[in-house]
């Protein structure tokens, strides 16, 4: 396999015809093998972002991309040596599998025998081989995404570039594949980026995920940064469930009161709200509970449920417990929330405000 | 038995219909195959007349079939990388532009005709030839070759599949070749059927414009008619029904892959 470069982002802004501003200037540094995800809603800038490195789409003037060392900003997508697999698989329909596979080797000019070879590895490689006389369109979307990936990757591209691949696909699907991309990123090493909306996809994927909202990157981290440490309330709220409790003021020992009882949390003295996940709450007996509330409602998951306890403030929270016991609505719970599962996202910003309005 | 009748009434007029149709084109043919048309079948069938409109009009049939191709050819070379322009270019433009295209299709044929007179008449040389005529069947039938390819490709994705090919390495023209063309065959195919048939037939415009060396095949239908016995021109009617007829099958056919594909 070629070796992996680095791919580098220098102030890098997208302006459309009309002036909206669709990535504001950005900075992105994607190490050598590395696989980041691009996550967000839609409309966040990621697939712009996708679209300038792969070369696409051009920054405005003044942005800068490097692939290792090069400068490729000038370089249209065909020069750029990268593999890219997109949404709705792009697909040749006038040609069979092999020959959408071997299409780039073609294009490459490499010798007959050496496209043979490298066909039938990478035929092997997303689980293909006899497909290669197929027509397209007699192709399952799960198989066709296969071929896309082994279309893609046939030309041993320097970077690999996901559209959304999976977001095509019916659920289970979506699954499997996600894990055969997975080992598949892992066994070419490869430098890859990889867009979606979906945040199992991402945590699944991803090295580091670079979370984005409206044209910027919200926070880059590791899955568990991104999930434990999120840095703004729009992060802890994309990613997985989270509840949002007010603080309604301070014990004399420090405790913060909120609807429904009190937390102990020495390290987020000052804060207007705390932060925490719904499967970081236990199920305590009333008596030893931090908070009290009443089960409003139960949506069976399968493996847990999840409990909507209402405790008296404006959203009830959401808890996660074992799936075979039962909890009547109306119910009455006690809840415990241990000092270390909560948190603020951004505890510094959030103090000075508390400030402010004790200030004010 | 009630429904009995009633299919049967149907049937029935669906029929008389069809008789009402087909029994002018059997009795124009069967016109050019009897020896005399005033005596009818009795007098015997014969193919002298065709031979005789043979003789007397070959060289405008070839004329017909070197202009269709020569249109053709023409058509595809304009047609399809203009269908591509469209296709990727802004709304507006592309609205307008696929408007003005029509209009040879909307203004007479005789209007456009007296236009190109008027503009080129006076090239003594292109206006004896028979490329005169070309220009006036590229000018009629483009359109048709435009709207066929474009609305095949509005279908196809091709954008899309361009991207791909591109991230492949592919440069403009390996794409357009290897992905645009193939990927838009159907409404080609459909386009030229359609541009040999009009061109065949055409008779508005190259009226017009022809000269007593560059009659086509329907120019010298009108002359036979004007000029010649009934039997020469209903003998002469029936070669340009075998010539369209085929034709006119293929366009249903190319018509029916084209909504396969989709």
């Amino acid at each position: 396999m070629s070796s992996s470069v680095s791919i580098t982002l220098n102030q890098c802004s997208r302006t459309f015809t009309g002036g909206n501003m669709a990535l504001k200037p950005l900075d992105l540094q994607v190490n050598a093998g590395e696989t980041l995800v691009l996550l967000g809603p839609s409309g966040c800038g990621k697939t712009t972002t996708l679209r300038i490195i792969s070369g696409l789409e051009s920054p405005d003037i003044g942005g800068q991309v490097l692939f290792g060392e090069r400068d490729v900003t000038a370089l249209p997508i065909e020069k750029r040596d990268v593999g890219m697999v997109f949404q709705n698989y792009a697909l040749f329909p006038n040609m069979s599998v092999a020959d959408n596979i071997a299409y780039g080797l073609k294009i490459q000019r490499l010798p007959r025998a050496e496209i043979a070879q490298r066909l039938d590895d990478v035929m092997r490689m997303v689980d293909l081989q006899g497909f290669g006389e197929r027509r397209i369109d007699a192709l399952s979307g799960g198989q066709k995404q296969r071929v896309a990936l082994a279309r893609a990757i046939a030309v041993r591209p320097k970077v690999l570039l996901f559209d959304e691949p999976l977001a095509a696909l019916d659920a289970k699907l979506r699954d499997r594949l996600r894990i055969e991309i997975g080992q598949l990123l892992r066994e070419l090493g490869t430098t890859a980026v990889y867009v979606t909306h979906d945040q199992d996809e991402a945590m699944a994927l991803g090295d580091r995920i670079a979370v984005m909202q409206a044209g910027r990157i919200a926070q880059l981290g590791t899955p568990q940064e991104i999930y434990h440490q999120p840095a703004n309330a729009f992060v802890a709220d994309f990613i997985g469930a989270v509840n949002c409790l007010e603080v309604l003021g301070t014990q004399p020992d420090g405790g913060l009161v909120v609807h429904g009882g009190a937390l102990a949390a020495a390290h987020l003295q000052g804060v207007s709200s705390v932060y925490c996940r719904p499967e970081d709450i236990q199920v305590v007996p009333v008596g030893q509970a931090d908070v009290r509330g009443k089960v409003v409602q139960s949506i069976f998951l399968g493996q847990t449920q999840r409990l909507l306890v209402d405790t008296g403030g404006t959203t009830p929270l959401q808890i996660e417990a074992p799936s075979r016991q039962r909890w009547p609505n109306g119910t009455a719970i006690g809840l415990r929330l241990p000092a270390q599962v909560l948190f603020h996202p951004e505890p510094a910003k959030a103090a000075v405000n508390a400030k402010e309005v004790a200030n004010g | 038995m009630k429904s009995r009748l009633r299919f049967m009434m149907q049937l029935g007029f669906t029929l008389l219909v069809c008789l009402f149709m087909v029994v002018p084109i059997a009795m124009s043919v069967m016109a050019g195959l009897t020896e005399n048309y005033f005596i009818g079948l009795k007098s015997g069938l014969t193919l002298r007349w065709v031979h005789e409109v043979w003789q007397l009009y070959s060289d405008t049939i070839w004329l017909s079939i070197k202009l269709a191709l020569a249109c053709l050819l023409i058509t595809i070379l304009i047609g399809v990388p203009a269908a591509y322009g469209l296709l990727r270019s802004r709304r507006r433009w592309a609205n307008a532009i696929e408007e003005l295209l029509l209009l040879p299709v909307a203004v007479p044929g005789l209007a456009t005709a007296l236009a190109l007179l008027l503009a080129y008449g006076s090239y003594r040389e292109f206006r004896g030839s028979w490329l005169f005529i070309l220009v006036g069947h590229v000018l009629f039938t483009l359109p048709f070759m435009v709207r066929a390819v474009l609305s095949v490709m509005q279908t196809a994705k091709l954008p899309q599949l361009e991207e791909a090919a591109a991230s492949l390495g592919a440069s403009f023209w390996q794409r357009f070749f290897a992905v645009v063309v193939p990927n838009c065959m159907s409404g080609i195919l459909a386009g030229a059927l359609m541009v040999v048939t009009l061109s065949i037939g055409e008779f508005n415009i190259t009226w017009m414009l022809h000269t007593p060396l560059t009659k086509t095949l329907p120019v010298g239908l009108a002359d036979s008619y004007a000029s010649m016995r009934l039997e020469i021109g209903s003998a002469y009617t029936l070669i340009f029904l075998l010539m369209v007829v085929p034709l006119l099958v293929a366009i249903q056919w190319a018509g029916r892959l084209t909504e396969q594909r989709r």
